[in-house]
């Protein structure tokens, strides 16, 4: 009968269902990709922004030269005089893994260039970073809410503001490490296997290799530890899940140029260490309970816990010793600006500068997760129905990333998969209720449905009974006897509890308009997700592009630029700029920079900053001594590109005075008030900055006005007497300048009035406009 | 520069002397030389008449360039001139070759023109001798400002240089622009407009030298590309891909002192006059796919227009090229392989311009490298002009021995070498299929090998411990499922004794429930006979040691509910057959359904157990 038939139908039913999957998760893979396309077909496959220009020179160099000369590579062309330990100082997984990529492609002849790789690297991992968000789903709670999780990732904001094509950063493969370092941190939860824990190392180490944010890993997991230890949830599948990562992660960690010692020294680590302790202490107590009588093991606690607190004390007395006499207390800066968010804004300006180290803002949320913000709570909700410890992992995910997202904006980005499997937690959960109390209300299958609900319910269980039932339940008449019937299906839903009691049905109407609000709900994401990556995220930044009445115009003033550097200067010159355009000016232009966006030497930015808001002269002699040839300054003034280095100058100020007390931030400001026009202050109108942006400014319009800061500049006509302006863009966004070479000094300098009478006739020797 | 002319003219005299005796049978009788300045090559056109004045019959010419011309010389033709007004066909390139005849002063370079037929005492023929040369227009200044305009120094001899004596003879030259800085004036100088005109000047014998100066202005272009690499890559598929980088630097007067953006915008012809900003290629008709991009990204600057005769590119720089500026970028198109690519005599050839598809430039390196598809033969290369020839080896997309690549390399390439070259080579079109069949058999045996991987048992020892255990499991699983099947009709059956219960309830029809009894009860039998095997099964096995009791369990359970069931129902079947009311029969069973519900709940919880291991 249908009996036999059975195991069959539902092995057909089951491979159906996992082909079905394995195609949904294939164009999750091709959704994620292709959303993330856009800047290539809108603007062109070109590398975006500043970081990914380190990047991208970084794997050029490991592509040309070998991994070898890739540890041991000292940059000379960057922080000039100092240069750069590249091979030491940084976090080697994204480029090794695109110049894997690019070279397994160049064995088997497939002649991509080392950009091509770069630009589609991130895209590539979004769609692996949606899969492993699948898996990580999947075990917390099922194919259901995997596949919908690894949709709501493929096409979440936040995540493909730093994934889209050309966006060739850290995080763009980190992402993927993270949720796959937790992918196998819950399989190793769960299976108790080995295997799972080893892959979990590695992928940790992957991790690692990838990103600094490796250490919300190495926090995260310990706390998840702990919370299981203190729920009494301790098994041997924790010990063996927990136990691998710590050991064989820290040792591989270690092996990181970039972490190396910091992998046992600095405070990051020390929570996993001691809950490695702890869980020792843990396995031992249970082992010894095992083996022991309930008396003797009372003693036995006894003893251990009055030795081993003693232990603890005196180890813990060592550490706060040797943290404590660190000046950061063991922590570096960023994780202190983490733990505390005004830590940043008061100690290091530096940090503070960068936009995307504040604190989001409300609608920052609403454009980065849109929707599953609301869906986050029900997640949260589903994940206690019930509380698994693979469940109890995603709500503390979710709990410490949404601080930390609220902390820094850039970590928003730690926070889209857990919203997203949080989401795909609650969709599916409320589609799966909605559905069945559909199914089991609709006229075909049963007629009294409500009632007969609890039968139903026991046909998910087993598909034998199914028929059975259901052809029951249509013979069935309305009888006098419904009361009995009534107790006897009370009855029967105690028999089958456990999918019973949650089975709570919904009226049928009800619930097609929850499923219909769903899938609305549903649809707007998708269409803000479209619209965040073909709009907002997908400029690269280099290439600016506005629409006026007569079509697109491109503004390509940075290229311009760092062209014209690379082809017309000698190759040994030196670029001196806002730290901003270090990367870039290194990647494109070729050329040897002082400063670049690797913050790392707080002294030399500034240096530069301060060299900017001085007086000419004094600028020129900071520049001269260290040999730069060139000056680089942004200025939007003319088409109003708002983020040019009048805007930045107030850090450029800030950071200056923070080592040479003589830059007063004061000076520069007008009753509290930052302004260039006429109101400004002289220190600010004589600065370097200012001369340079606005130089010959005013001829262009007859009154120099500003339209970033609208407002006409405060000096209009002046001359520079130790610069002389070299190239400017065709937008006049990029203006190059050049230190003139000092003067003879057969003089002297005791002879002021001569000295001075020669500069003139040199001027005027010059052919200087304004003469 | 004065200097140096001053030299010339003395060596010109001093074998003057050596050679005038050799070479005097022949006699120019008519020549016209036309110097055109009016780019940064120098063109000259010199239509000469030859006259063989001597006893034998003569079959080549001479024709010497001063050698700081001919370093410079990038291309030279010679044709005859057939009568005024009729041009006849090309056919009339004559075969030129470079010699150094005996006795020569080093100062000069000869070439021998050979005649298509001897010229036999008394007779003429008219020659045209086309000649471009590069990099002879000197800048002076060296360096200007960006206001200045350039100025260029054209030297040469108002003399047309021959071994040859000359009746009669005049020079014209050409100026871009009627701005002249200066020039020597000689006998019969006039300007006209743009034009310089010396001579005509009368019986001159054979190396006659007069140096002459022209000053003048000239901000035409002066784009010269340090090296061109031209690919050029069949693919049978139809498309034709060129693929051209250009190292491109301004080779004329250098800038000095500041650039400044607002002078070049506010007045871009005066201040900025040397510079220029675009470049215009043509590019055959129906190229597609065309870009324009350097090492950092595409340039936006460039437009495109295209027609039925031609294609037209034009490219800006990313900024404006002034004087010793230098940029370098790469443009690429695909054309229809249908346009250039021919059968003749069971080979193919491929058929394609040779230079640069812009005017202007000037290149001092081309390299031409024809990519010939993966597997063709025979291959042989006609160019119209000496090359030097190279061949290399490609790897492409999904190639196994690589494409064979043929480099043509030509120094000083002017735009007269724009002519057609042809590549013959022998390909066999099946070979075409020879890539998607790879990558077909490369998927199909992916697949195949996920297949078999998925379905082969991979075990090294047959024998071995956890090998047999692994098998031994595998049949305690099956014995399993097995006795869960059962276990799940026994519910099923349970459950229709329930519903026969129901039915009797309402219709009160006692016999229809009986007969279900009655089927049930033989449906139980069976089960329970197909029961025994496995459970003797899964007794004997050790690997069912963990799950036989709850297996045992559940039968027990199982049997218990069958039998209160029976009761249950022989009880309310007893009670309607005595016509008991509701109340009391509900009373009756009360406490059998208790004990039901509550095996059923452990059954239930045992299933699940099971169903965990």
């Amino acid at each position: 009968m249908a009996a036999l038939e059975t195991p069959q139908s539902s092995t057909l039913r089951q491979a159906f269902g996992n082909v079905l999957s394995v195609f949904i998760l294939l164009l999750i893979g091709i959704l994620a990709f292709s959303i993330r396309l856009f800047s290539v077909i809108k603007y062109e496959s070109v590398i975006h922004e500043f970081d990914p220009y380190f990047n991208y020179r970084v794997t050029q160099f490991l592509t040309k030269n070998g991994i070898y000369d890739f540890w041991n590579w000292f940059d000379d062309r960057t922080w000039y005089p100092l240069g750069r330990v590249i091979g030491g100082t940084v976090y080697p997984g994204l480029t090794l893994t695109a110049g894997t990529l690019w070279r397994i492609l160049n064995s088997l002849n497939i002649p991509l260039s080392v950009e091509t790789v770069c630009v589609f690297t991130a895209p590539i991992f979004s769609a692996f970073a949606s899969w492993a968000a699948y898996l990580l789903t999947k075990e917390v709670k099922g194919v259901g809410a995997g596949l919908t999780a690894a949709a709501l990732l493929a096409m979440v904001p936040s995540y493909i503001s730093r994934s889209v094509a050309g966006s060739y950063d850290n995080e763009a493969v980190a992402i993927f490490a993270l949720i796959f370092t937790f992918y196998l941190y819950i399989k190793a939860l769960n299976t108790g296997s080995l295997f799972y824990a080893t892959l979990n190392a590695i992928s940790y180490f992957y991790m690692v290799c990838s990103w600094g944010g490796y250490t919300f890993i190495i926090n995260l997991i310990p706390m998840h530890v702990l919370l299981c230890i203190v729920t009494g949830r301790y098994s041997s599948r924790l010990y063996i899940a927990y136990a691998p990562l710590v050991v064989l992660g820290t040792l591989l960690a270690s092996l990181v140029p970039v972490v190396g010692f910091n992998a046992v020294m600095t405070s990051e680590h020390f929570a996993s260490f001691l809950v490695f302790i702890i869980i020792h202490v843990v396995a031992l107590v249970y082992y010894i309970k095992g083996i022991l009588s309930p008396q003797m093991f009372k003693v036995a606690v006894t003893l251990v816990v009055s030795i081993g607190l003693i232990v603890c004390g005196a180890v813990l007395a060592v550490l706060i010793a040797m943290v404590a006499s660190s000046p950061t207390k063991g922590w570096s800066g960023r994780s202190l600006s983490l733990l505390d968010p005004t830590y940043a804004s008061k100690y290091i300006p530096i940090i503070a500068s960068v936009s995307e180290h504040q604190p989001p803002t409300w609608p920052s949320y609403f454009m980065d997760i849109n929707v599953l913000a609301f869906l986050v709570p029900a997640g949260i909700i589903a994940c206690f129905l019930p509380l698994s410890d693979a469940s109890s992992f995603a709500v503390l995910y979710i709990v410490t990333s949404v601080y930390f997202s609220g902390v820094m904006v850039r970590l928003m980005l730690v926070l889209a998969p857990a919203a997203c499997i949080m989401s795909g937690i609650a969709l599916s959960e409320a589609f799966g209720v909605f559905t069945r109390s559909i199914k089991f209300q609709l006229p075909g299958v049963t007629q009294n449905s409500p009632v007969n609900a609890g039968d139903t319910g026991n046909v998910m269980q087993n598909d034998v009974v199914k028929t059975e039932k259901s052809e029951d339940s249509l013979k069935e008449r309305p009888s006098r006897k419904n009361k009995k019937k009534e107790k006897d299906n009370v009855e029967r839903a105690s028999v089958v509890p456990k999918t019973e009691k949650r089975l709570s049905v919904l009226p049928l109407e009800a619930s097609v308009i929850a499923i219909f609000l769903l899938v609305l709900l549903g649809a707007f994401y998708v269409v803000h997700c479209v619209w965040a990556a073909a709009e907002a995220y997908s400029a690269p930044s280099i290439v600016l592009t506005s629409r006026s009445h007569d079509g697109l115009h491109v503004f390509d003033d940075f290229r311009e630029a760092y062209g014209w550097l690379r082809h017309n200067t000698e190759v040994d010159d030196k670029v001196a700029s806002w730290w901003d355009y270090g990367y870039q000016t290194t990647a494109m232009a070729n050329r040897t920079v002082i400063v670049d966006n690797n913050t790392w030497n707080n002294t030399h930015i500034a240096t530069v900053g301060t060299a900017m808001s001085s007086p000419e002269k004094a600028a020129w002699e900071i520049f001269n001594s260290l040999d730069v040839k060139y000056v680089l300054v942004v200025f939007g003034g003319l088409v109003g590109y708002p983020s040019d280095d009048i805007n930045k100058f107030l850090w450029m100020v800030r950071i200056g005075g923070g080592v040479f007390p003589h830059i007063k931030e004061p000076d520069y400001l007008r009753d509290g008030q930052y302004r260039i026009d006429s109101q400004a202050t002289p220190t600010m109108l004589n600065s370097l900055m200012y001369k340079l942006s606005y130089y010959r400014f005013v001829e262009t319009d007859g009154k120099g006005f500003d339209r970033v800061r609208n407002t006409e500049i405060g000096k209009k006509y002046f001359k520079l007497t130790h610069f002389e302006e070299v190239f400017t863009t065709h937008h006049w966004m990029v203006r190059i300048y050049k230190l003139k070479p000092p003067k003879n000094r057969i003089r002297g300098k005791t002879k002021k009035a001569k000295s001075k009478a020669s500069s003139k006739r040199s001027g005027t020797l010059k052919n200087n406009p304004w003469h | 520069m004065r200097e140096i002319r001053f030299d010339l003219l003395l060596l010109f005299i001093a074998f003057y002397v050596l050679l005038a005796p050799v070479l005097s049978d022949l006699v120019i009788s008519k020549l016209d030389r036309r110097v055109d300045l009016s780019s940064q090559m120098v063109r000259t056109t010199t239509s000469l008449k030859v006259e063989n004045n001597g006893v034998g019959t003569v079959s080549e010419i001479l024709l010497p360039f001063p050698d700081h011309q001919a370093k410079d010389l990038a291309f030279l033709m010679v044709t005859i001139s057939e009568g005024k007004g009729k041009i006849k066909g090309v056919s009339g390139s004559l075969p030129i070759r470079v010699v150094k005849p005996e006795e020569t002063p080093p100062a000069l370079s000869w070439y021998l023109v050979s005649l298509p037929k001897e010229l036999g005492k008394g007779e003429s023929i008219s020659l045209d001798v086309k000649a471009v040369f590069t990099h002879i227009l000197r800048p002076f200044p060296e360096k200007i400002t960006q206001a200045d305009i350039q100025l260029l120094a054209f030297q040469d001899s108002a003399y047309y240089l021959s071994p040859y004596a000359v009746k009669v003879q005049t020079l014209t030259v050409k100026l871009p622009e009627p701005k002249v800085e200066s020039y020597t004036k000689l006998e019969n100088t006039k300007v006209s407009g743009s034009e310089i005109k010396y001579g005509p000047y009368e019986n001159l014998p054979s190396f006659s030298y007069t140096p002459i100066v022209v000053h003048f202005v000239n901000n035409k272009p002066f784009a010269v590309a340090r090296e061109l690499v031209r690919e050029i890559e069949i693919s049978h598929w139809g498309n034709v891909q060129v693929t051209e980088s250009y190292n491109i630097h301004h080779a004329g007067a250098l800038i000095t002192g500041e650039f400044s953006r607002l002078d070049y915008q506010a007045r871009p012809h005066v201040r900025g006059a040397s510079a220029f900003r675009n470049l215009v290629a043509k590019l055959p008709p129906r190229a597609h796919s065309v870009y324009y991009r350097d090492e950092i990204g595409n340039i936006s600057t460039s437009n495109l227009w295209g027609d039925s005769a031609k294609t037209l590119l034009e490219i800006e720089p990313r900024y404006p090229m002034f004087g010793g500026w230098r940029t370098s970028f790469t443009i690429g198109y695909g054309l229809p392989l249908q346009d250039f690519l021919f059968q003749s005599e069971g080979k193919r050839y491929l058929n394609i311009s040779f230079g640069c598809p812009m005017d202007e430039v000037v290149i001092e390196k081309l390299v031409v490298k024809i990519v010939l598809p993966e597997g063709s033969k025979d291959i042989s290369v006609s160019v119209p002009f000496p090359v030097n020839q190279l061949e290399e080896t490609k790897f492409s997309h999904l190639d196994m021995v690589g494409r064979p690549v043929i480099v043509l390399e030509k120094s000083n390439v002017v735009p007269e070498h724009n002519q057609y070259f042809q590549v013959y080579y022998k390909f066999n079109s099946l070979s075409l299929l020879w890539e998607p069949l790879m990558l077909i058999s490369g998927f199909f045996f992916l697949f195949v090998t996920c297949i078999v991987y998925m379905h082969a048992d991979l075990t090294i020892s047959k024998s071995s411990a956890s090998y047999m255990a692994k098998l031994q499991w595998d049949e305690v699983q099956t014995a399993i499922q097995q006795f869960q099947n059962i276990m799940n009709r026994c519910m099923t059956v349970h459950d229709k004794i329930e519903a026969s219960l129901r039915d009797l309830s309402r219709t009160g029809d006692v016999q229809a429930c009986k007969a279900a009894r009655k089927a049930a009860d033989s449906l139980l039998k069976e089960l329970s006979k197909e029961l025994k095997p496995l459970l003797s099964f899964l007794q004997s096995s050790p690997q069912a040691v963990q799950i036989l009791p709850k297996v045992e369990e559940l039968v027990a359970k199982e049997k218990e509910l069958q039998e209160k069931l029976m009761l249950k129902h022989s009880t309310v079947v007893d009670c309607y057959e005595k016509k008991l009311g509701g109340r009391e029969t509900e009373n009756r069973v009360a406490s059998v359904q208790q004990k039901i519900t509550l095996l059923r709940q452990e059954a239930e919880d045992l299933f699940e157990i099971i169903d965990e291991i």
